[in-house]
């Protein structure tokens, strides 16, 4: 409600007495050797109040989210263009302007290794001391010689995608007395998270790091790695004053990690009748500069290149590679989405070659609970693939394009460039599987409290809202187990322990699970005071409403009076089940659960001009519980916008490594007028691993869509369309 | 940096000559962005918003005169858009509706981008451009006005007052491709006008070259090939060699919005397909 009305503060608003305005210099050139930086005229700069470079770093020169490979300023080499060199503190955001314009730095430029394949090559040299791989991982399932009597083989590739949050990096950093310490206000996914690394290139002890969560306004994964945190902290501590840093929209396009761009060669073989046996792929990962989540982002490409489907054999090679392209990392769905856009691309051909419709071929071989992956790990999860698919079915296609429809609702919208007569309809299919929460043995555990007294419950926890809904969720939750009417939620901070990561659909699972523990931990001490005042056994009584029950008896007691006076506090801290590494062959239990989810898609396509209205898109997910139907549905159709994006419009096109639009003029995101009609059905199966039966909804509904709209474009036009986006010559030349 | 708010054309005209090099500012669309991208550190600033008669539309029965600061949301409906609905058409193709309450025909001739979506119009309809300094005034067909990439033929001292169109008899229309439905910058695109009056035909291009394109050897050629004082139907055929030949007039380049190969082939599609909707009953 406050971000609509306009209240809701965000990173962007922050503002402190008497503070300095931090900026970044940034390099120009994709690759370049630093030969010399000269500050002198700079710090001539009236206002100009520190010039922080590589040198002024007093810890760890260097950070990252898996492996600490990318320096917090480069000092020998800039490996993306971008790239931060040095931070000014300045009187004022013009002042700072002119300082980073004054600083003069010799470049001796090279030439930059953009291509992932190119950069693995024995002949290309390392970009870097860590080498251009990343990581490989292979994945060897069964019979590697099976041959199918049907075989369909492509190469596919995805571009890079940005997450493109509208509210733009920003951050306080308050320096603690005598520089002991410092204090910052952050929009980012992971308090903790930022707080290590952030306290390791400071050089301090964590404690002497507090984080505090402010108005984060979208994440979508690009608010996982450190952007300009380290800068802001590094700035407070040299000038001992407040330091704001902000973005803008374009300095945002290279401040953070983008999507993967991905070449994925791949081989199904299948039985005449349709049944997948074994899957060939080779999947390139392009990671850009620094590695932050790509050996991650990897291994989620490589072990759901299977897709929802059964299949017992299969030979798979994943490579995460180091390029000059800029830096990729997390990105909703991270890795899935380029695996699904082949699978799904693939499933279509076979279903072609088997004379099978997209429907058939996918019910054929949907997998179920109990199914064994290529890894070996058993689909413990709920699995209704099968139903997601005939759910999706069953819902009614939109009407037919009417031959007096309004010109705006046809595709070319404003631009009036297509009559009904130049359209033709298509209808493609997509659906996924995707890991929720962190895999490969990581525990990532989330902490909360709960605090009772006189009717009103205090919940704490560092579970950074980003826009998903928890601070909706968790009152809910506090409601619904103590019955109490009053939740108020306290700050957001490190003053707790750790929530883990707003991202791989994770927080009602974990933070859920966490607020759920700790206020049936803070109930049961609330039947146990009850029960010793009234001498009742604490056994017997429930919450109905906002009273608490005697089960047998005739007892009941309202919860703000059974806990007039009294304060009950309780931490609860939620692990999911461990999980395994993969071995060299790619197998072990490496994730936690799975999600599934059915798009189908009906697009019209202007075939001569190539331009393309996304009409419909009907969905049925396996959310295994509504919890909250708006911010569920919220979520559905932000995801599936977000997947058409990358289906037909968005794309940072690189050039040599360069980025040519980093503005929102030419980095097109879909508009209303492109905003697909959304029929979704939710599944609710509830999960029996998860907390509150609920699985993590936020990242299937951008998975499959995209794969789904390209297959509809297929069918309108009868192109093969490997790539996405698809752009209008892609259709039309 | 000093800025200037006249309230009368009287008094920007005389702000214009004290200071000839002050820039002007009307929407801010295209200009605020250049500032907040330091692309332009402007010293003086000549702001025209509060100027009423830079918003004046005069009709004298064979042409409309629309003030240079009138914005692009006034023409989108009402009596602009019946009287030239190319221009209606193209208003409504401008950025989002914060931008056409902004942006407006001044803007579009000021910059002179080729992607200016109000400038196939005028080009189409042989808009003359009203001129004026301290002392002067002069009238510059829309062809001569536009010289290049973003440069025109206004002279310092000058602003642009109004654009002055004819009321055509016959069928007009503005198409406009881009990669989504809305608020998005040209790829390609055409206006295309046709004089029942005169028989004559007008195709203007707009984001295919270094400035807005007259086609004059298809509008040529199309007019000694079919009577364009009757209404006719035109058929599939000759609107396809029609929109090749407009296409041919063309001078794409590649960029990141598109390449040009794209770019040519689209004024094509719309320019037949502009000839053939001006046919259509």
């Amino acid at each position: 409600m406050a971000k609509v009305t306009g209240q809701f503060e965000f990173s962007s608003d922050l503002h402190a007495e008497n503070m300095l305005w931090g900026a970044t210099l940034r390099s120009p050139h994709p690759y370049a050797r630093i030969a010399n930086i000269d500050l002198s005229a700079a710090y001539k700069i009236s206002g100009v109040e520190a010039i922080i470079t590589a040198e002024d770093v007093p810890g760890k020169k260097t950070y990252g989210l898996i492996s600490s490979d990318q320096p917090v300023f480069a000092s020998d080499f800039v490996r993306y263009m971008g790239e931060p060199i040095a931070a000014v503190a300045a009187d004022h955001p013009e002042t700072c302007r002119r300082a980073l314009a004054a600083i003069k730095i010799d470049y001796e430029v090279l030439q930059p290794v953009t291509d992932a394949e190119l950069a693995l090559s024995p002949s290309t040299k390392p970009i870097h001391p860590d080498g251009n791989l990343i990581r490989h991982q292979r994945i060897i399932a069964g019979d590697q010689n099976l041959q199918g009597e049907v075989v369909v083989e492509g190469v596919y590739e995805v571009g890079m995608q940005d997450q493109a949050f509208l509210g733009l990096e920003a951050a306080l950093a308050m320096p603690d007395p005598g520089g002991t310490g410092v204090e910052m206000w952050v929009a980012t996914q992971w308090l903790h998270e930022d707080r290590k690394q952030i306290a390791a290139c400071l050089g301090l002890a964590e404690s002497k790091v507090r984080l505090t969560l402010s108005g984060v306004g979208g994440a979508f994964g690009a608010r996982e790695d450190i952007s300009l945190q380290v800068h802001c902290a590094l700035l407070a501590l040299r000038t001992s004053r407040p330091i704001k840093m902000q973005y803008g929209r374009e300095e945002s396009f290279f401040g953070h990690v983008h999507r993967h761009p991905a070449k994925i060669y791949i081989r199904h073989h299948a039985s005449r009748t349709g049944v997948l046996q074994r899957i060939e792929a080779k999947m390139y990962f392009d990671g850009g500069a620094y590695a932050s989540t790509s050996s991650a982002v990897l291994i989620n490409g490589v072990t759901h290149i299977q897709g929802p489907y059964k299949c017992s054999n299969a030979t798979v090679d994943g490579y995460a590679v180091r390029t000059n392209n800029p830096p990729c990392g997390a990105m909703r769905g991270f890795g899935v989405v380029q695996a699904c856009y082949a699978h799904e691309s693939q499933m279509d051909k076979l279903a072609q070659a088997c004379n099978l419709s997209p429907v058939e071929i996918r019910l054929i071989n949907a997998m179920q609970t109990g199914d064994k992956l290529i890894t070996g790990q058993v689909v413990e999860s709920v699995a209704p693939v099968a139903r997601c698919i005939r759910e999706t079915d069953a819902i009614a296609m939109p009407a037919p394009l009417a031959l007096d429809a309004d010109p705006l609702e046809l595709v070319g919208g404003t631009g009036l460039t297509s009559l009904p007569e130049n359209i033709v309809r298509g209808v493609g299919w997509g659906v996924s599987i995707k890991n929720l929460m962190y895999s490969e043995s990581f525990d990532d555990f989330a902490v909360a409290r709960c605090q009772l007294s006189d009717g009103v419950a205090t919940l704490k926890y560092a579970t950074v809202e980003v826009g998903q809904g928890f601070v909706v969720l968790a009152p809910q939750i506090a409601r619904t187990i103590l019955g109490v009417d009053e939740v108020v939620l306290d700050t957001v901070d490190t003053g707790i322990g750790s929530a883990g990561s707003t991202s791989a659909s994770r927080q009602t699972w974990m933070s859920g699970g966490a607020v759920d523990g700790a206020c049936r931990l803070v109930r049961q001490r609330l039947f146990e005071h009850v029960g010793a005042k009234f001498n009742i056994d604490p056994m017997r009584l429930v919450v109905e409403d906002t009273d608490i029950v005697d089960m047998i008896g005739d007892f009941r007691i309202s919860v703000i009076e059974a806990s007039t006076g009294v304060v009950i506090d309780e931490t609860f801290e939620h692990h999911h089940r461990p999980t395994e590494e993969l071995d060299a062959n790619g197998q072990g239990n490496c994730h936690v659960a799975f999600a599934f989810v059915a798009h189908r898609a009906v697009v019209d396509v202007d075939v001569e001009l190539g331009l393309v209205k996304v009409i419909q898109i009907a969905t049925a997910q396996d959310v295994g519980r509504v919890l909250n139907p708006v911010a569920a549905l919220g979520q559905i159709e932000g995801g599936i916008a977000q997947g058409l994006g990358l289906a037909i419009m968005e794309e940072i096109v690189l050039e040599n490594g360069k980025m040519r639009n980093p503005s929102f003029t030419d980095y097109l995101l879909p508009t209303a007028l492109d905003a697909p009609k959304v029929v979704a059905v939710m599944i609710e199966e509830p999960e029996p691993q998860a907390p509150l039966g609920a699985k993590g909804i936020g990242e299937p509904p951008c998975i499959s869509v995209t794969p789904a709209i390209a297959a509809a474009i297929r069918d309108a036009t009868g192109k093969e369309l490997p790539r996405v986006p698809i752009r209008p010559q892609d259709i039309c030349l | 940096m000093s800025v200037v708010v006249p309230r009368t054309l009287t008094d920007a005209l005389r702000a214009m000559a004290a200071n000839p090099s002050a820039l002007l500012l009307q929407g801010g669309t295209d200009l605020m962005v250049e500032i907040n991208f330091n692309h332009r550190k402007p010293v003086d600033v000549i702001a025209l918003r509060k100027i009423h008669e830079l918003r004046a539309v005069k009709i004298d029965g064979e042409t409309i005169s629309i003030g240079a600061g009138l914005p692009y949301q006034e023409m989108e409906s009402g009596q602009i858009a019946e009287l030239v609905p190319a221009l209606g058409q193209a208003a409504r193709t401008v950025g989002s509706p914060q931008i056409r309450a902004a942006g407006s025909l001044g803007g579009n001739l000021g910059t002179c981008s080729p992607a200016g979506d109000g400038l196939p119009v005028l080009s189409a309809l042989d808009a003359m451009i009203n001129l004026r300094s301290a002392n002067a005034s002069r009238n510059v067909s829309i062809h001569e006005f536009m010289v290049g990439v973003k440069r025109n033929a206004k002279q310092p001292g000058e602003i642009i007052v109004s654009a002055t169109v004819p009321i055509v008899r016959g069928w007009q229309g503005f198409a406009k491709v881009g990669v989504r439905n809305a608020m998005v910058i040209s790829v390609a695109s055409c206006c295309l006008v046709v004089d029942r009056t005169k028989g004559s035909i007008a195709v203007a291009l707009g984001a295919v070259g270094p400035t807005v394109i007259r086609c004059r050897q298809a509008e040529q050629w199309l007019s000694t090939n079919v009577d364009l004082k009757q209404d006719a139907m035109i058929g599939a055929k000759l609107a396809k060699e029609f929109g090749e030949r407009v296409a041919n007039e063309a001078r794409p380049i590649d960029d990141h919005r598109g390449t040009a190969e794209y770019r040519r082939h689209a004024v094509a599609t719309l320019a037949s397909r502009l000839l053939q909707r001006s046919g259509a009953r």
